[in-house]
């Protein structure tokens, strides 16, 4: 196979260049300590950089964690294996480099007016790398295997929104009958159980992304194999070497080919932090998974420009066994650990990372929600300590009779410091003898769940969506990750309330209130909220910090030289045919959301008389849909037939 | 030796192969079963639904025994099925992967360590409590103390992220990526043949008949490449054999720190995910290479060992 670059320039300076990228078979040849001067960025008015200040060789080395569990999107679950399929594979909607839900194989969307059935309006332009078209009866087929039991996906629970999908993973029902109907070649309807906010988001994911049927009817459970894969997104697999390497070849049937830079991607699988680093460092890698925690002072001093930490969607925090002593009915205690703990400290001193101090169970900067922030978030730690001595007397304990408890957490360095970091400030604080267990990541999760003899244990949660919900729901009574035996009648109904609410500012509101009746129970001890840490190359741009920190290479680009340190990131390919691109589609998104709101508002404030399968807001992208819709029709049949 | 004894030894060590293999899967089933947890838990809770189709998938819905019989069937076939993990690969195809690196980074470090090991311990026997045996033998020493987590990320950081010479980790079958992993993982091994080899040259050099060797005139290189090199060598052999099964199957430190793609960190990561496959298979396969090896050792020892005759064993 060969690939036609079609920005290829030719450099002078190319002795520079060489030195800069090397080729791929000996890039470890120069350290990252002698590369290039700076140059500064010249952008084309489409928002691409101009070719003149891009690296001859677009190539991207990705560290990624750990060996992908497998190519197959709808069994995939772990982060490593999805940032790869990302970059395959297009659901029918995709992210912008923000993290901002786009169009992607569908160019546009209706939702009905009571928010439960989507219909989506395919492009005609899109192919399958074989040539074949991207055809709405291939979503139909794709979201009834990922469905099927026979398929036994872990991820399935993401399509549980979906009509009938729970009865048709348990096998009560066929496949068939899961809510997913074609309407025409290109169009195609999706039903859902209840209003879900976070749906559109849901299908960005890998168990919702199409796969070519002939494929796998061809090749069976071999289909994910370099050379046999057909996908349909960015990049084609090239090579997969398990936990050497994963390389893609930029697709050049993809419907954004034109605008997609990188030509090759390596993905490698490094599991050893340091060893990640090391790499980077001898410039193996333009691009880290992350960076460990012990090295981040010296990192920050000696890699300031590369080290790049951003918020992410997860919290740290610790659990009460509310069905073991001394927890149970003992808010005051509860709520005194809770304060004695200097949560600035740890961030600071222990973790160094720049994770934020939290108080609360939801983090910041998910879908726009604000997390419940308690009136001791804003005291000073000494005003919390006072309270907290208080409380601990009013529970019964004194000096004499110092609380004895147990801090449980699965083994890692991380976890043992932040464990022994608590552990002292109770002592110091109120006296409290606390005493580390930790066990294997297996046996502390059995511990957890059968909730005997675990008192305090490490907990946490990073989301697979952009939803509070995700966070809130596992503390419902009877959740299987409630290990907490957490019980409140009041939370629960309020959680049923947030399931089928379809506005959205009341939809918050109650998971708002849900956060606030949760935290005063006292049933976590907050720490901090999660941050993604890594260190990236200067010249690899395009890319933007988001909270989701999914990166999909399209949107990067290497430069020839580094780019000053001052210079703001550059503004990246956008994500639209249209030339005007980026920021109109990230305004359908919102629009669209906006819109169903206003849509279900409506229905909801009594004006009911348009009866309730009208489809009301018609979103379409503006300008783009208007230009696309009859004229590429013809294009698309062109193309299928050229190739 | 005749070769009457040699096939009758070879036949009774492969037929006793079997039994010992059958112990430790049998051991290693129920081992791996009985560890909490199975491979399908995480922190993020499955529906029952999922969950009872993932279980049936992979059998681990029927009973323990009927599965272990299950398991027995299959391995008959040399098939240990498909990884939990890894779901796109089969455990034959992921040991067919990791084994050759393992076996050739194991092997090259073998290589050098043996030649190198033998070749100091000689020279410090035969200059035995001068400066050159003691500065031999001090290094050989540290090498042995300073565990190879120390020296790997200081031959990297200087090799790799200093001067440039070598990649800092990664595989591709290139020499130059070859070189870090194989030199951290022998220097130990070379400081243990040395002063083995040191030991034992010394008691040989001692013996009587070197001395009647050197008393009839013979020079003193012939006296070492003929009579000394293979009794000395005898310890170093024994020692060979559980020395190069483990170099071979893979060091889990080595591994990571190269981020090298060998069989050390399936068996880890298998039992860590409760991949229950992946680990019966690894450890089938090593039970098979150690069996195999000290065979080998066996076989080796009776050759150099006139001591040692086979035949006359019954």
């Amino acid at each position: 196979m060969s690939f036609v670059l079609p920005i290829r320039i030719f450099l002078s300076s190319s002795i520079l260049l060489l030195a800069a990228c090397g080729d791929s078979g000996s890039d470890f040849a120069k350290p990252r300590e002698k590369r290039s001067q700076p140059v500064d960025l010249v952008l084309l008015e489409n928002g691409l950089p101009h070719p003149s200040v891009l690296a001859q060789e677009q190539l991207v080395r990705r560290g990624n964690g750990e060996e992908p569990q497998t190519l197959d999107p709808h069994l995939a679950e772990s982060a490593p294996t999805s940032h790869i399929l990302r970059d395959l594979f297009e659901g029918l909607t995709t992210e912008s480099q923000d993290g901002d839900i786009i169009p992607g194989a569908a160019a546009r969307w209706n939702i009905s007016r009571d928010a439960r059935t989507y219909t989506f309006y395919l492009r005609r332009d899109s192919l399958w790398s074989n040539g074949d078209p991207v055809l709405a009866e291939d979503f139909v087929y794709s979201l009834r295997r990922s469905a099927n039991p026979e398929t036994a996906s872990n991820s399935a629970v993401m399509l549980l929104p979906i009509q009938n999908a729970r009865e048709v993973l348990a096998g009560e029902l066929p496949v068939e009958d899961l809510g997913i109907s074609l309407l025409d070649e290109f169009t195609l309807q999706i039903t859902l159980t209840g209003p879900t906010p976070y749906f559109l988001g849901l299908l960005a994911h890998p168990v919702a992304y199409p796969v070519n049927r002939r494929n796998i009817e061809e090749y069976g459970d071999q289909f994910s194999r370099p050379g046999k894969l057909v996908s349909n997104g960015a990049y084609l697999l090239q090579a997969w070497n398990p936990r050497v390497s994963i390389e893609l070849r930029k697709n050049l049937l993809y419907r954004e080919a034109d605008r997609t830079i990188i030509e090759h991607v390596i993905y490698l699988p490094i599991e050893d932090l340091s060893a990640e680093v090391t790499q980077f460092r001898s410039g193996g890698l333009d691009w880290t998974n992350e960076v460990p925690n012990n090295q981040f002072k010296w990192l920050q001093k000696h890699y300031p420009d590369e080290l790049v930490v951003s918020p992410w969607m997860g919290s740290y925090f610790f659990g009460f066994n509310l069905a073991t002593e001394p927890f149970v009915e003992n808010p005051e205690l509860r709520q005194a650990l809770i304060l004695a703990i200097d949560r600035r400290v740890i961030t600071e001193k222990v973790t160094q990372f720049g994770e934020k101090p939290s108080f609360a169970l939801v983090p910041p900067g998910i879908d726009g929600y604000v997390p419940f922030s308690p009136e001791y978030a804003d005291w000073t730690q000494e005003q919390r300590n006072e309270q907290a001595r208080h409380l601990y007397k009013l529970a019964g304990y004194s000096d004499d009779d110092p609380l004895r408890v147990e801090i449980r957490y699965n083994t890692s360095e991380n976890h043992k410091k932040i464990a022994l970091a608590i552990a002292s400030m109770w002592k110091q604080v109120l006296g409290v003898n606390a005493s580390l267990v930790n066990e294997e990541f297996r046996v502390f999760l059995q511990n957890r769940e059968q909730k005997a003899i675990t008192q305090v244990f490490r907990a946490g949660w990073i989301s697979d969506y952009n939803d509070p919900y995700s966070f809130l729901e596992m503390f419902r009574t009877g959740h299987g990750r409630n290990d907490y035996a957490y019980s409140n009648s009041t939370f629960d109904a309020l959680l049923d309330e947030v399931g089928t609410e379809r506005v959205r500012a009341r939809r918050e509101r109650l998971m708002f209130e849900s956060e606030r009746v949760l935290l005063s129970d006292f049933v976590i001890i907050p720490i901090y909220t999660y941050v993604t840490k890594r260190l990236v190359d200067q010249r690899l741009r395009g890319w933007e910090n988001n909270v989701m920190d999914h990166h999909l290479t399209r949107h990067m680009f290497m430069l020839k030289t580094r780019a000053p340190g001052a210079e703001p990131p550059v503004e990246p390919p956008a994500d639209t045919d249209a030339g005007a691109g980026d920021s109109v589609v990230t305004e359908a998104g919102a629009f669209a959301e906006e819109a169903t709101e206003e849509a279900a508002e409506e229905t909801i404030e009594g004006a009911t008389e348009e009866g309730a399968e009208g489809i009301s807001a018609d979103i379409e992208p503006p300008g783009q849909a208007a230009e696309q819709a009859p004229g590429n029709e013809n294009k698309a049949e062109q193309e299928g037939e050229g190739s | 030796m005749n070769q009457e004894g040699i096939l009758r030894h070879s036949a009774t060590r492969l037929l006793g192969l079997i039994p010992t293999l059958l112990v430790l899967i049998t051991i290693a089933f129920f081992l791996i079963r009985v560890a909490p947890g199975g491979p399908f838990d995480g922190e993020k809770i499955l529906p029952p639904e999922i969950r009872a189709n993932l279980d049936a998938k992979y059998h681990l819905d029927e009973p323990l025994v009927q599965q272990y019989f299950r398991y027995l069937g299959q391995i008959i076939t040399f098939d240990f099925g498909p990884s939990f993990q890894y779901k796109d690969w089969t455990v034959n195809e992921l040991i067919a992967r990791g084994f050759p690196v393992s076996m050739t980074v194991g092997g090259l470090a073998m290589i050098l360590a043996f030649i190198v090991g033998t070749l100091i311990g000689i020279i410090a026997a035969l200059r035995q409590n001068t400066a050159v045996d003691y500065s031999v033998m001090g290094v050989a020493m540290l090498g042995i103390s300073i565990p190879n987590f120390v020296v790997a990320p200081l031959l990297i950081l200087v090799l790799a992220v200093y001067q440039g010479w070598l990649p800092a980790g990664g595989w591709d079958w290139s020499i130059q990526r070859m070189v870090l992993p194989v030199v951290t993982l022998a220097l130990p091994v070379i400081a243990y043949i040395a002063r083995l080899t040191r030991g034992s040259m010394i008691e040989v050099l001692h013996s009587n008949y070197i001395r009647t060797a050197r008393a009839k005139g013979l020079p003193g290189y012939l006296v070492i490449r003929r009579h000394a090199l293979k009794p000395a060598l005898l310890p170093v052999i024994s020692f060979m054999g559980p020395a190069t099964a483990g170099l071979i199957t893979g060091s889990v430190v080595i591994e990571r720190i190269y981020s090298i793609p060998g069989l050390g960190s399936y068996f880890v990561q298998g039992a860590l995910n409760r991949d229950y496959t992946l680990v019966m298979g690894v450890v089938i396969f090593y039970g098979v290479v150690i069996i195999v090896l000290n065979f080998i050792v066996d076989l080796l020892y009776a050759w150099m060992n006139p001591k040692i005759r086979y035949d006359e064993v019954q």
